[in-house]
């Protein structure tokens, strides 16, 4: 299973996963594409920013 | 079944005794106390409770004469008031579970600090076990007097712990606790009017509170604390501010909490990235035995705001005490817990 590039924890996928498939860490919640299947590789997906404070 | 008794039974934290341990599969509530309510029917100031119990409250003077009626006795009682009855309830029952807050402090000296007046009973405190499953669970195992720990405390250690633990944090804690009425119990006041509580973010603790001496006893960090009640009858949220180590980021301090929790049945790290419940939040947690703890780490001025939440009927007190049960007779500890809290509400 791999680990999220933002918090290391695991990441479960589904059974044959895709390149630029966009995937969710179940820790942090970060977005994550999968930029590579062999081995499966993750990077952070560009998020846009919340502010409930304005 | 294990038969259970509740003193001071018609508070909230009692009723919430009543409501968990009456659900619970292998517990039989057979004794609820009540000088107030002596000889009425417990559904009466806990409605939401028809339908599940005949019970009638007993009154509190009565309650040797029904010792043969208990094996675990279940105390909801003031503190200072408390301690002083402690040595009778010890002869009452194999068991006793003390919600009250006087045998929680380990030094009388800090209880006098902060409790405002001498320990009646200082003999008997090394004899109770901190009743927080998470950290105290082979000491609660082996123990017939538990002391369950404050709301607010709670909520501040469960979420610094692994983190002072691990070293990750250092220097005086700033604890912003906020908590929902249901925290000030059922006693009227003009405090607690309708009129004045409504819509108020009251800072009624404003440099000090109790808690905040469980969370330095815990911790060994100096805490400052400051207590808000806020617009909400049930919850308690934790803010707490603190200064991190060389090293500690937020890899780091999601192992340590990782390390401290993967496999706590009632602790959940919530410290996301996206949505809106990024952080944790008591509103989802109502009637759960859920503690919520997560993090944001501010890696200019290397501090974090650390955040714990919790319902503080629940975790905060009743759920806790009766997952300090579970432990104590080696049950699951889910048993009777299970509620996961409501969204939305």
């Amino acid at each position: 299973m791999p680990n999220c590039p933002g918090c290391e924890g695991s990441v479960a996928l589904e059974e044959n996963p895709r390149v630029n498939e966009i995937v969710e860490c179940g820790e942090c919640a970060t977005e994550l594409e999968i930029i590579s299947v062999d081995p499966v590789e993750l990077a952070i997906a560009p998020e846009v920013e919340e502010d409930w404070g304005e | 079944m294990l038969r259970v008794a509740v003193v001071g039974a018609s508070g909230y934290i009692g009723g919430e005794l009543l409501r968990l341990l009456l659900g619970h599969p292998r517990v039989t509530v057979t004794v609820a106390t009540s000088s107030r309510h002596a000889g009425k029917r417990v559904d009466g100031p806990h409605p939401n409770l028809r339908g599940t119990t005949d019970l009638t409250f007993l009154d509190p003077g009565r309650l040797a004469a029904a010792k043969d009626q208990y094996d675990v006795l279940f105390l909801a009682t003031p503190h200072k008031e408390t301690m002083g009855r402690m040595p009778e309830y010890l002869s009452l029952a194999d068991q006793v579970i003390d919600l009250s807050g006087d045998f929680r402090l380990r030094d009388p000296r800090v209880y006098e600090r902060h409790y405002g007046v001498p320990h009646t009973a200082p003999e008997l405190i090394p004899g109770f076990a901190t009743g927080l499953p998470e950290w105290h669970r082979k000491e609660i195992r082996g123990s017939d007097r538990i002391s369950v720990p404050g709301c607010m405390a709670t909520a501040g250690v469960l979420a610094l712990r692994p983190l002072s633990e691990a070293g990750l944090i250092h220097g005086e804690v700033q604890v912003d606790a906020r908590t929902g009425s249901s925290g000030s119990g059922v006693s009227a006041g003009s405090a607690n009017l309708h009129a004045e509580r409504s819509g108020a973010m009251r800072i009624f603790a404003p440099n000090s509170h109790r808690h905040q001496a469980e969370i330095t006893q815990a911790t060994g960090l100096p805490v400052r604390m400051t207590a808000t009640g806020v617009e909400a009858v049930r919850g308690v949220q934790v803010l707490c501010r603190v200064s991190l180590t060389d090293g500690a980021d937020e890899r780091a301090v999601r192992r340590a909490y990782r390390e401290a929790y993967a496999d706590e049945p009632f602790v959940r790290v919530v410290a996301q990235k996206r949505g809106l419940y990024r952080l944790p939040e008591p509103k989802i947690l109502s009637g759960s035995n859920y503690c919520d703890v997560g993090f944001d780490i501010d890696e200019e001025s290397r501090t974090a705001l650390v955040v714990g939440a919790l319902d503080n009927l629940v975790k905060g007190g009743s759920g806790n005490a009766v997952q300090c049960l579970n432990v104590r007779h080696g049950w699951p500890e889910r048993l009777g817990l299970e509620f996961t809290g409501l969204h939305p509400n």
